[in-house]
């Protein structure tokens, strides 16, 4: 696996994306970007972002709305090409592999990085048929190999316990947070690699969230996850590392702990104490 | 004590446009029974089971012999067919603008005005379009190409009625299909593609299933407008009498809504054939009423399964 040079922003003075993060010194991170930059039209949304994100951590993204967190989440799986008029340039690549090459499959990209959105999305379908989506879309017809599945993925996103006596009943019967872990459940079902979070638990009550914050810390064990949230608490529990943006640049990239308690730029500081954002 | 909140004013305004909304409503509503009520009155008498059930080779102008089932079988074939046809191409085209085009491109703006306008074309346009494009071009080519001795193609046929008809109704449908796939949140179409799903696989594993309560919606439409027109048919392939039913998609046929025009033109007399043709257009409502009661089940069952369990 050929890793490219340790990234070094040009653009943003700032930030010190090539620092290597503090709980996971010497290992090489699964996703590195190199001075990428985004366009809608003519407005640049994302300004040379340079960065690398750890393998099995939570790496949280905050900042004020509109900062490009978002935009650069949506990045690593591409469903920014579903956005007319969208330009990207720099580099990004994961496990070494640059996403944006000509002959990149983007089916395979997105079977290994895996979504859940901020607004729950369960297809009108049964529990059942939501988690066995992406299976049966990538080939798998075996019952017994998709019960199992589905068991174990529902097991992950602890909500099998809660909805294994109405598997085949609709999904848009369930509440909220329900809905949501079924999302979880339907994106680990096809064993991503890394799972991107746009802002999962923004439309959750505080239990809901909680448990949505104790799962996220449960899959930690097996996957990489990048969270983008507007609530801080949230980062500070649930987050290794956070990377502070503002008006799409990176500002601020370092362990959560030193993000909160010491950050190195006044900016940080300011958003972090909540004196603007 | 002086009361701080007791009312003193009465909005006009909004007394006045309550009534009106309650008027022009009421107002439907009885001219609909009006209409329905004058029809059953004039042809509620004809209906019998002969009626409905019997040919015309007796006396198609006598009261006491005629009957409608060869109109009815040409009516219910031609509509059945457009439907094969508009449903088809209306859900891709609807399919195309929404879920493919660049919304802002030229070519999709000239498509959407081209459906725009043809929605606006009165029918017995299409009719001469019929003629001169499925008859004399297709047909006639059809014949040419298999050098047949007699015009098999090339004359009015039940196959260029419903084709013409399919044209007619084609915005109806298109744009019914359009509100449909509009209104499937977006959510749903990024869900499946983050995990990896294809647009295609999208498109047929949940745009189109969660859009098909719709679809049939443009469907009742398209039927309802095309059951009782008579002016695309009239040169493309209904016929004023024929001894039987027809058998092909060449033949010609019988049409109720083309009967009544005929009874109501042609007869030899008006006054005495009267009842006729009122039985005739009941039972055309009457028939254009079932198709759309078939459609509205079946879509009341699609909305039923995908609320609840799959």
């Amino acid at each position: 696996m050929s890793l490219p040079p340790a990234p070094s922003s040009t653009r943003s003075t700032s930030a010190q994306p090539g620092s290597a993060p503090a709980t996971s010194a010497g290992l090489a991170p699964l996703i590195v970007t190199h001075n990428l930059e985004l366009f809608y039209g003519k407005t640049r949304a994302l300004k040379g972002i340079s960065m690398g994100i750890q393998e099995r951590l939570v790496t949280a993204f905050i900042g004020p709305s509109g900062c490009g967190k978002s935009t650069l989440l949506r990045c690593f799986n591409r469903m920014n090409d579903l956005i007319d008029h969208v330009r990207i340039t720099g580099q990004c690549h994961i496990g070494g592999e640059e996403i944006y090459g000509r002959d990149v499959d983007v089916i395979e990209l997105r079977k290994r990085v895996g979504m859940v959105f901020q607004k729950s999305n369960p297809f009108p379908k049964s529990i059942y048929e939501n988690v066995a989506y992406g299976l049966r879309l990538h080939g798998t017809r075996d019952r017994k190999t998709l019960d199992e599945v589905v068991e174990r993925s529902l097991r992950g996103a602890a909500l099998w316990d809660e909805v294994k006596d109405r598997l085949h009943q609709s999904a848009l019967g369930l509440s909220g947070g329900q809905q949501q872990r079924l999302c979880i459940a339907r994106a680990i079902a096809i064993r991503p690699e890394i799972i991107l979070m746009d802002e999962p638990a923004s439309a959750l009550d505080p239990i809901a969230t909680t448990k949505i914050e104790e799962l996220i810390l449960d899959l930690k064990k097996e996957f990489t996850i990048v969270i983008v949230t507007h609530n801080m608490q949230q980062a500070t529990r649930i987050s290794d590392q956070t990377a502070f943006f503002y008006l799409g640049e990176l500002i601020e990239y370092d362990a959560t702990v030193k993000i909160f308690t010491n950050p190195a730029k006044k900016q940080t500081e300011d958003y972090v104490t909540g004196r603007f954002g | 004590m002086t009361r701080r909140f007791a009312k003193t004013r009465t909005d006009v305004a909004a007394l006045f446009f309550t009534g009106l909304t309650g008027f022009s409503t009421l107002l439907i509503l009885a001219l609909l029974a009006v209409i329905l009520t004058y029809l059953a009155w004039l042809g509620g008498g004809q209906i019998s089971w002969r009626f409905i059930f019997g040919g015309t080779d007796a006396d198609m102008f006598d009261t006491e012999k005629a009957g409608v089932f060869p109109m009815l079988i040409g009516t219910a074939a031609r509509v059945f067919l457009m439907t094969l046809f508009v449903i088809p191409v209306g859900v891709i085209t609807a399919l195309y603008l929404t879920e493919y085009a660049n919304p802002t491109s030229l070519l999709t703006r000239v498509i959407r005005s081209a459906v725009n306008n043809l929605a606006g074309v009165p029918s017995i346009v299409f009719g001469l379009f019929g003629v001169g494009f499925f008859i004399s071009f297709i047909g006639g080519s059809l014949d040419s190409l298999t050098a047949s001795p007699e015009p098999r193609w090339g004359k009015p046929a039940l196959l260029w009625a419903s084709l013409t008809l399919a044209v007619m109704t084609l915005p109806v449908v298109i744009v019914a299909t359009e509100e449909a796939l509009k209104s499937i949140a977006p959510g749903l179409r990024e869900a499946s593609l983050a995990l990896g799903a294809t647009r295609l696989e999208t498109v047929l594993r949940i745009v189109l299933p969660n859009a098909l309560p719709g679809i049939l919606t443009g469907g009742i439409l398209a039927v309802s407008r095309a059951a009782g027109e008579v002016a695309p048919i009239l040169f493309t392939g209904a016929a004023y009498y024929l001894k039987d039913t027809p058998h092909s998609l060449t033949d010609q046929f019988m049409d109720l809504a083309y009967h009544v025009y005929v009874l109501s033109t042609q007869s030899p007399n008006v006054e005495q054939t009267r009842p006729i043709l009122f039985g005739t257009v009941v039972v055309l409502l009457c028939l254009t009423f079932l198709l759309n009661l078939v459609a509205v089940l079946i879509r009341a069952r699609i909305r039923r399964r995908l609320r609840s369990a799959h």
